[in-house]
C-alpha cells in the first residue's frame, strides 16, 4: 500500500505520469500542456521529464489537435489530447464525431484510435463565457465515444490510467472546480474498480440520488442534511457516462422506490432524460414517484455574478428529494 | 536553406520589413509607401488615447485583484496597435474585435465600465454593436473573423463600397492574435475574404504570445506574408508606433472602403503583461525579453517626441495624467455600483421570440425563489 494526500489535480497529473512511464506510446498533446503545465497545472513538470517529443505544446488549432492526434494513433501512438476548456471542445467536434467515433466502424476494426480527450468540465468557478459548460451528453449521444467523469482524486487517478489504456476513444470529462479544492488519500499500489462500472458512494434506504462529476459532491453534502429529517438517501457516482452502467442504480431504485439525477448539464436531452427512461423502464412498479432531475436550467451558461443560482445546489437537489415524497 | 528540387525555404522569422513611422527614441522617420503628414494635435490625442487607456488597463487590474473583476484580460504595451487601429476608423466602419480590444472599444465611444460588466461576470457584453459599430468580445478564438467576413460581404450587397462617397463606402476590421493565427476559422476567413475580395481588413496583434506558447509555434514565417499564399497583400507595422499603425491601417481601410478587397496587417507588439490576471508569466518567458520590450514602450516615444518638438509641455502631460485619474476614480466608482443580474432576466434573453417551455421553467425558478423568501419571512 502506497497512500498519499492528493487534490484532484495532482492525482491526474500523477496518473498522467504513471501511464507516461508505463507506456512510452502514451502522449501528450494541447494548448499550454507543456511548459506551462496547463492552465490547470494538470500536466505540471510532465514535459520536463518525458520531452518535449512526448508532451506537446500544439499551435492553437483544437480540430488540429484532434485531427493530428487521430493521426498519432494510426501510427501506434496513444494520444492523450488536452482541450483547455469545456467550451473549446467544439472546434474540433467535427473530428471527435465524425473521425475519431467513426474510424473503427469504418475500418471493421482494423484502425483502433486509442485517443483520451479530456476535458475540465462545469461551473462554479466564477469564470468568463464558455469556460463553465457541460458538453457531455452531445459526446454521449454519439455512438463510437466513450464518457466517462470523475468525481475524487482516487478515482482520477485510476480512471485517467484506465481510459488511456483502453483501446476505445475515451472523453474524459474532470470536474475543473474540484481540481484543487478537494484532497484525498489516494493508495497508488491499489487494484481500481473496472472503469465501466458506476458505484454507489454513500448508501441508503429511501431515495436514490444519481450524479457524476461536480455534482457528487453536491449530493453527497444534500446526504446528511436530508438525514436530519429523518430520509435515508443513497448517493450514486455514475463514473462512466457511455456506456452508462445503471445495474447499481436499478438495483437501489428497486428499494427505495424514489430517484433523482442531478447534473449541471442543460435538463432538456441530458443524461438525467436517458436515466429517467431506462429506470422508468426496468423500475416501473418499484417506483414510487416520477422519476425527477435536478439540471442547469435550458438557458446558456450565465454570467458569473448569478451562476450559483443557475447551478444545481444543495437546496435545489434537497427540494426535489422532497418532491418525490409527495407523489 | 535552398532545396535542389523545390528551392529556398521561405525565409523564417529573422527581420523583416517593418513599417515604422517612429522610433523608440521618439525620432520621426519616414516610409515611401506610408508617409502621412501628422497635426501636432493629432499626435497629442494620440498620447492622450494610450495614457488614457494604459489608465483604463491598470485599473481595471487593480480591481480585479481586489476582487471586484473575475478576471482581466490586459491590454499593457499594445496601446499604439489599438489606437492606431481604432483611430483610422470612420463612423461608419464596423469592427469585430477579440476580448483584449480595450483600446479600440475606447476609440468607439464604448464606456470602459461596460468592459469592466463584462469581466465582473455581470453580463456577457451590454453594449450596442449597432450603436457603436463595434462588435461583442468574442472569447473562442478566431470566431470573429468570419464574421467581420461575412458583415463585410453585406456591405458589399448593399453597394457600400467602391462608391467614392467618404461617407457611404465601408470597411470592416477584424482583429485577432497571433495564436489565433492558426485556427481553421481564420484561416477560412481568409480564403473566403479573397474569394470575394471582401472589404475587410484582418488587423493581427502579434504580441508574441499565445497565453505561454511563443510565436514561433504558430508560424515559421512572419505572419503578414501569410495573406500572400491566400491572394491579398499583408504587411507588418511597428505596433507599438501608434502613427505608424495609423497609418498603414488607414491605407488598408480605404483599400477595402474602395473595393480593393482585403489586407492583413501584422501589427509587431508585445504583451508585457501576463495573458489575463490568472496567469504567471514567470513559468515559461524571461524577464530579459520583456525589458527589452520595455525600451520600445509605445506611449514614451510619442511624449519624447512630443516634447524634442515643443509640441507639448508639462502642463500639457500633467493635464493628460489629471484626466486619467478622473478615469480612474469614475471606474472604480462605477464598477462597485455595477448592479448584479437577475437569473429570471436570463430566461428572456435566449430567444427573440420566447417560448413556453422556457417560460415555464423560468416560473418554476421564481417559484423556487419565492419558497426561500416565504421562508425567511
Ligand atoms: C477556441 C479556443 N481555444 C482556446 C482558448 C483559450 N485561450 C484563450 S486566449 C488564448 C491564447 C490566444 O492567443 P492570441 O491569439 O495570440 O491572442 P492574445 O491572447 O495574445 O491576445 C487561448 C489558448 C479559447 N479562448 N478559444
Ligand atoms: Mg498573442
Amino acid at each position: 500500500m502506497s497512500i498519499t494526500t492528493m487534490s484532484l489535480a495532482k492525482a491526474l497529473n500523477a496518473g498522467l505520469r504513471r501511464s507516461m512511464e508505463d507506456d512510452e506510446k502514451v502522449v501528450v498533446m494541447g494548448e499550454d500542456v507543456g511548459t506551462l503545465g496547463g492552465v490547470f497545472r494538470i500536466t505540471d513538470g510532465l514535459k520536463k521529464d518525458f520531452g518535449d517529443d512526448r508532451v506537446i505544446d500544439t499551435p492553437l488549432a483544437e480540430s488540429g489537435i484532434v485531427g493530428t492526434a487521430v493521426g498519432l494513433a494510426m501510427r501506434g501512438y496513444r494520444p492523450v489530447v488536452e482541450i483547455q476548456f469545456d467550451g473549446f471542445v467544439y472546434p474540433a467536434y467535427d473530428q471527435i464525431v465524425c473521425q475519431v467515433a467513426k474510424l473503427h466502424f469504418r475500418s471493421q476494426g482494423r484502425i483502433r484510435i486509442p485517443m483520451v480527450i479530456r476535458i475540465p468540465f462545469g461551473g462554479g468557478i466564477g469564470a468568463v463565457e464558455h469556460h463553465s459548460e457541460s458538453p457531455e451528453a452531445q459526446f454521449v449521444h454519439t455512438p463510437g465515444l466513450k464518457v466517462v467523469a470523475c468525481s475524487n482524486p482516487a478515482d482520477a487517478y485510476a480512471m485517467i490510467q484506465q481510459a488511456i489504456r483502453s483501446d476505445d476513444p475515451v472523453v474524459f470529462l474532470e470536474p475543473k472546480r474540484l481540481y484543487h479544492s478537494t484532497k484525498a488519500d489516494v493508495d497508488t499500489d491499489a487494484d481500481p474498480a473496472p472503469l465501466w462500472q458506476s458505484r454507489v458512494v454513500r448508501p441508503g434506504s429511501d431515495a436514490t440520488l444519481v450524479a457524476y462529476g461536480p455534482t457528487v459532491s453536491t449530493c453527497l453534502d444534500a446526504a446528511p442534511v436530508a438525514a436530519e429529517e429523518g430520509r435515508s438517501l443513497e448517493v450514486i457516482d455514475l463514473r462512466t457516462l457511455s456506456p452508462l452502467d445503471l445495474v447499481p442504480v436499478i438495483e437501489s431504485v428497486r428499494r427505495t422506490g424514489r430517484l433523482v439525477v442531478v447534473h449541471e448539464a442543460h435538463l432538456t436531452l441530458g443524461l438525467g432524460a436517458e436515466i429517467a427512461a431506462r429506470v422508468t423502464e426496468e423500475c416501473f412498479h418499484a417506483l414510487e414517484a416520477p422519476v425527477l432531475r435536478v439540471g442547469g436550467y435550458d438557458t446558456p451558461y450565465p454570467p458569473a455574478r448569478i451562476e450559483e443560482a443557475w447551478l444545481p445546489d444543495l437546496d435545489r437537489v434537497l427540494d426535489a428529494v422532497d418532491r418525490t415524497f409527495g407523489f | 536553406m535552398t532545396d535542389p528540387v523545390f528551392g529556398p525555404a521561405p525565409a523564417q522569422d529573422t527581420d523583416p520589413e517593418l513599417v515604422q513611422l517612429l522610433t523608440p527614441e521618439g525620432e520621426r522617420v519616414h516610409h515611401p509607401t506610408f508617409d502621412l503628414d501628422f497635426s501636432a494635435d493629432q499626435v497629442r490625442a494620440f498620447y492622450r488615447d494610450m495614457v488614457l487607456v494604459r489608465r483604463l488597463d491598470i485599473e481595471a487590474t487593480a480591481l480585479q485583484r481586489h476582487g471586484e473583476l473575475g478576471l482581466w484580460a490586459q491590454l499593457l504595451g499594445q496601446e499604439a496597435a489599438q489606437i492606431g487601429a481604432g483611430r483610422a476608423l470612420r463612423p461608419q466602419d464596423f469592427v469585430f474585435p477579440t476580448y483584449r480590444e480595450h483600446g479600440v472599444a475606447w476609440c468607439r465611444g464604448v464606456d470602459p465600465v461596460r468592459l469592466l460588466a463584462l469581466f465582473r461576470g455581470v453580463d456577457q457584453g451590454s453594449w450596442d454593436p449597432a450603436e457603436h459599430n463595434f462588435g461583442l468580445y468574442t472569447i473562442v478564438i478566431g470566431a470573429q473573423t468570419l464574421h467581420a467576413t461575412g458583415y463585410a460581404m453585406g456591405v458589399q450587397r448593399d453597394g457600400a463600397v467602391g462608391t467614392g462617397d467618404p461617407d457611404r463606402d465601408t470597411a470592416v476590421v477584424a482583429h485577432f492574435g497571433d495564436g489565433a493565427s492558426s485556427q481553421g476559422d481564420v484561416n477560412e476567413a481568409f480564403v473566403f475574404a479573397a474569394s470575394y475580395n471582401a472589404p475587410v481588413v484582418f488587423f493581427c496583434q502579434n504580441n508574441q504570445w499565445a497565453i505561454s506558447e511563443p510565436f514561433e509555434r504558430q508560424s515559421r514565417i512572419p505572419l503578414y506574408r501569410r495573406a500572400q499564399g491566400f491572394g491579398f497583400p499583408g504587411v507588418r507595422v511597428d505596433g507599438n508606433d501608434v502613427l505608424a499603425t495609423y497609418a498603414v491601417t488607414r491605407a488598408a481601410l480605404q483599400r477595402a472602403r474602395d473595393g480593393q478587397g482585403p489586407t492583413l496587417i501584422e501589427a509587431y507588439t508585445y504583451r508585457m503583461g501576463a495573458h489575463t490576471t490568472t496567469d504567471d508569466p514567470t513559468r515559461y518567458r524571461l524577464t530579459d525579453d520583456v525589458e527589452r520590450w520595455k525600451l520600445k514602450d509605445p506611449i514614451a516615444r510619442v511624449e519624447a517626441y512630443l516634447r524634442r518638438n515643443g509640441l507639448a509641455d508639462d502642463g500639457f502631460v500633467e493635464q493628460v495624467a489629471a484626466d486619467a485619474d478622473e478615469l480612474g476614480e469614475r471606474m472604480r466608482r462605477e464598477c462597485h455600483a455595477l448592479p448584479d443580474p437577475s437569473l429570471h432576466d436570463v430566461f428572456d434573453a435566449v430567444h427573440a421570440e420566447q417560448t413556453a417551455e422556457l417560460a415555464a421553467q423560468q416560473a418554476s425558478y421564481d417559484a423556487h425563489v419565492a419558497s426561500f423568501e416565504e421562508v425567511t419571512a
